[in-house]
């Protein structure tokens, strides 16, 4: 080959790079190993984490432990979907194309919404764009509110997407309901978008009827945001409330918890505002013959066509993610993601009256779904300490993120926490 | 003619998902109930979403027929440039399942979590290492957020020296997630263009690099294929009048070993780890796009990041200057854990390798068809080369003809009408992961491709013509947009 190239080394290839920008010596990283070798330092690294299958975790807070069916696994890992680029070339990825369709709508059709994108990164990001995309329809407007009951990381991001513009932050408190007080609202001028979460970082669901009839009298977008998207198969969505963008965080739905990663930004809202919308959309249109095809769409909206003015600078995406939510949604169906829903909110049901027969009080009166805050009369500390030996980490204390709340945890109780586990923990808690 | 791997085969139909199944079907094993039913307020509860109902096997059949409608770089070549589609290899698969890993709570304490914080820190050092700069945040989720978290650190730096900047120099062979990414801190894009050679040149950075210019975002080696051979000296000039310098790394596989970042001048990189670093693109993510910066820009890097102490790893999150985080959590960990097993899989030697070989591969296939396609500068080019279809015009045969072609051929087409100064683009990216013989087919089969153009012209305006869908309308789909069923 370097014959045909017309050099005599590999090194030659790169003489037209001048001397003084070149690499000194060799790149210092360990390796090469070899698999058996690599296996063993997986081996020792994953060992040295607590969790594990005999271990529980009873905290939610933006990261689910929920059941990855064999099946999502086994088809979300087909290589076919696993190493295909973006479908730039529809003709050879109609498998990505309509699988990303049939994403769009379920997610529409659980969020309520008209329309879906293909995906945002994270509930974060989607978070901090839709407020973006808030401010780009109001077109004057520079405010914005976010409500304080949203996840801490979550406002966190906002706060740095929108740093180097001109725009103003409110948050908005929370009442003892621990839902978000919307009163606050008509002292804001020049509002362009309010955020709510639902179920919100307690746990607690939002009022999204009142919010958004409040919100729309001041003439700004209605936001609803959520890291459980669970949460929809037993309570009624953001969307059917008129809210006007709604996204959140898809990991719940077939991915692993991976230290918060790779999970899913999922995004829809109003037709009426589709043309505003970040990220990626797949659209079904016909081929030369007639015959039902998808391809990659609205494409003026996005950066490679658009450039500086996009509505987003958003490109790669989390394709894989969506299309294993997809398998999930499509595995369980309307029946199964009402029988799951119901089977979370009963165990962290079961969860929340243990723990207050054993004298924790609720912090917050407003309905849940399978997370609640509980705060302990006395130091928790030690018994939380106590069930970490035996395997159950009791809950995420919150005085980090809401110092005023002291002895405040937050549990968090899927399907895969069993009854036995539930009152073992009791049992320490009650002692 | 010359055949590729394409033949015609046997593709079955498949339904929309809501056009299958039966009310009352799951696949999902639902866990026994052992927990007593509890009531809810029924105000609030809603009827749920309509999703079909669907049995084990229902869902299988439908999402292996829907694979089989897809093409990977396991199913065969993608020559996709500026994407580097390279081999993904199966044992990073493997590591990234790890259990203690995999169901890895975010929020566990720093002292729970020590497995997965010693590979962080390590592939910060690691891409430090690679790259020649000083600091790494993992936590920007793809290219774009990685280039957007640069202009954010870029726009945070000149707060705190009170420096107002708004404009910002941008290359005309630039990614459009650079103008869009630095739109989002208010830089306005100022255009560059490159010279007659297809690399930047000083004097055109230097008329236009004043004391209200952030600075210039490079794409290095460019989307040509080229290597910004000047790049010292244009580094310079920004510098000189107090700017900064962004790299776009999404070609960083060309470089490996062979070229240091920093040296160049550059002040902030991202990586692409779904492009140099082999993890899978998943049709389209999720990415990585890790950051890396020089020592001055570091205490502007996104938190957490994670250090090491005597006490062991830790998060460190108190960092006055950070610009906060860009991710709720770390980023795509499962993404970065495949990286990780990739580079120690590779070690030093075989990661410079691996540069040499996609520029050579690169190299190969530029010597080998440039008789055939007119090429669109004739230099030294890196892991990929850009050519034209100003020759098959003559023929009235586009670039996309011409590309759709060679899917009935069995291949993925090249990136076609990118980058945007050269008109009907193709451009090829072969990767170091293709071995000669099938870059041979490759060639022989684009090369027929050409003489077809001028004895069968009709035959590519009609290609693909073996696939499951023929070419689409997407005029029809943007006009009147169905992005529902």
């Amino acid at each position: 080959m370097l014959a045909v190239t017309g050099q005599q080394s590999l090194e030659e290839l790169f003489d037209h790079i001048p001397e003084d920008l070149r690499y000194q010596g060799e790149i210092d990283i360990p390796g090469p190993l070899s698999e058996w070798e690599l296996t063993d330092h997986f081996e020792n690294l994953g060992s040295s984490m607590y969790t594990g299958s005999s271990r529980a975790v009873l905290i939610g807070a933006g990261s689910y432990d929920h059941h990855v069916p064999e099946i999502v696994r086994s088809l979300s890992g087909r290589s076919e979907f696993l190493t295909s680029y973006t479908p730039y070339q529809p003709e050879m990825a109609q498998g990505t194309l309509q699988g990303i369709f049939e994403f769009q709508t379920l997610t529409a059709r659980l969020l309520g919404t008209e329309v879906a994108n293909a995906s945002m990164y994270d509930g974060a990001s989607a978070l901090a764009e839709a407020l973006l995309m808030a401010i780009r329809i109001s077109k004057k407007k520079r405010t914005v509110a976010i409500s304080s009951a949203v996840h801490p990381h979550y406002r966190e991001v906002v706060r740095t997407y929108l740093a180097p513009g001109p725009f103003e932050i409110v948050e908005l408190p929370y009442g003892a309901d621990g839902r978000t007080e919307l009163s606050v609202l008509a002292e804001i001028d020049d509002l362009a978008g309010v955020a709510l979460q639902s179920p919100n970082f307690f746990g607690v669901i939002e009022d999204h009827a009142a919010a958004a009839e409040l919100v729309h009298d001041r003439g700004a977008l209605y936001i609803a945001c959520f890291s459980e998207p669970l949460t929809f198969g037993l309570y009624r969505n953001p969307g059917s409330f008129g809210a006007d963008i709604v996204c959140g965080e898809g990991q719940s739905f077939g991915m692993n918890q991976s230290y918060g990663g790779a999970g899913l930004g999922m995004f829809g809202c109003k037709q009426q505002f589709v043309r505003n919308m970040p990220g990626r959309v797949v659209g079904r249109t016909a081929d030369k013959d007639g015959k039902r095809g998808f391809v990659l769409t609205l494409a003026t909206r996005e950066q490679h066509i658009r450039r500086e003015k996009a509505t987003s600078n958003i490109c790669s995406n989390q394709g894989l993610c969506a299309m294993t939510a997809a398998i999930h949604m499509a595995t369980l169906g309307s029946t199964g993601l009402r029988e799951l829903a119901k089977l979370n909110y009963d165990k962290a049901a079961h969860l929340r009256n243990g723990l207050l027969d054993a004298g924790a009080t609720q912090l917050f009166s407003g309905p849940v779904f399978n997370e609640f805050v509980v705060v302990f009369d006395t130091d928790f500390r030690p018994q939380r300490e106590r069930l970490l030996h035996k395997g159950i980490v009791a809950g995420l204390p919150l005085t980090g993120y809401y110092p005023d709340l002291g002895q405040a945890y937050l549990f968090c109780a899927t399907e895969t926490v069993s009854r036995q586990l539930i009152d073992e923990l009791l049992e320490e808690v009650r002692r | 003619m010359t055949h590729g791997p394409g033949t015609n085969g046997l593709i079955l139909d498949e339904p929309l998902l809501w056009e299958k199944g039966k009310p009352g079907r799951v696949a999902y094993s639902m866990p026994t109930r052992d927990v007593p039913e509890e009531s809810v307020d029924d105000t609030l509860v809603g009827d749920g979403p309509d999703f079909p109902d669907l049995g084990e096997l229902d869902v299988i059949r439908h999402y292996t027929r829907l694979s089989q409608w897809n093409f990977g770089i396991d199913t065969g070549m993608y020559p996709l440039g500026s994407c580097t589609m390279k081999y993904n290899p199966k044992i990073n698969e493997k590591m990234a399942a790890t259990p203690g890993l995999a169901s890895a709570h975010p929020l566990l304490e720093a002292e729970l979590s020590q497995g997965i914080l010693k590979l962080h820190y390590e592939l910060q050092e690691y891409l430090a290492a690679v790259t020649g700069m000083d600091a790494v945040s993992l936590q920007p989720s793809a290219g774009a957020q990685g280039e957007l978290t640069a202009m954010l650190m870029f726009a945070a730096y000149f707060r705190k020296k009170n420096e107002k900047r708004t404009k910002i120099l941008i290359p005309d062979t630039a990614h459009g997630t650079n103008p869009a990414s630095a739109a989002l801190c208010g830089f306005a894009s100022i255009p560059i263009t490159s010279g007659k050679n297809g690399i930047l040149e000083p004097v055109s950075v230097e008329e236009l690099m004043d004391e209200e210019t952030v600075g210039i975002m490079v794409t290095n080696p460019n989307t040509l294929g080229l290597f910004e051979e000047q790049i010292k000296e244009i580094t310079d000039i920004v510098h000189r009048k107090g700017g900064l310098v962004y790299g776009d790394g999404a070609n960083m596989n060309a470089i490996m070993g062979m070229v240091d970042i920093k040296r160049c001048g550059i002040d902030a990189v991202h990586l692409n780890l779904h492009k140099t670093f082999s993890t899978p693109h998943g049709g389209g993510g999720p990415g990585s796009g890790p950051v890396c910066v020089t020592e001055e820009l570091a205490p502007f890097l996104p938190v957490p990041l994670v250090i090491k102490t005597d006490q062991g790893y830790l998060l460190e999150t108190d960092e006055a200057d950070s610009i906060g985080r860009v991710h709720g959590f770390f980023g795509n960990v499962s993404v970065l854990i495949r990286a990780y097993s990739y580079i120690l899989s590779m070690g030093p030697d075989n990661l410079k390798k691996a540069s040499q070989l996609a520029v050579l591969n690169g190299a190969y296939v530029k010597a080998r068809l440039m008789d055939t396609f007119e090429l669109a500068f004739d230099r030294p080019c890196m892991h990929e080369c850009v050519f034209s279809d100003s020759r098959q015009q003559a023929f009235k045969v586009t670039t996309l003809d011409m590309a759709k072609r060679l899917i009935d051929h069995g291949y993925h087409p090249p990136t076609i009408y990118f980058p945007l100064v050269v008109p009907g683009a193709i451009m090829v990216e072969p990767t170091e992961t293709e071995c000669k013989d099938d870059l041979d087919t490759f060639i022989e089969v684009f090369k027929a491709i050409a003489a077809e153009a001028e004895q069968d012209s009709e035959r590519l305006h009609q290609a693909p013509v073996i696939t499951k869908v023929r070419r689409l309308d997407e005029t029809q789909a943007a006009r009147k947009p169905c992005l529902t069923g």
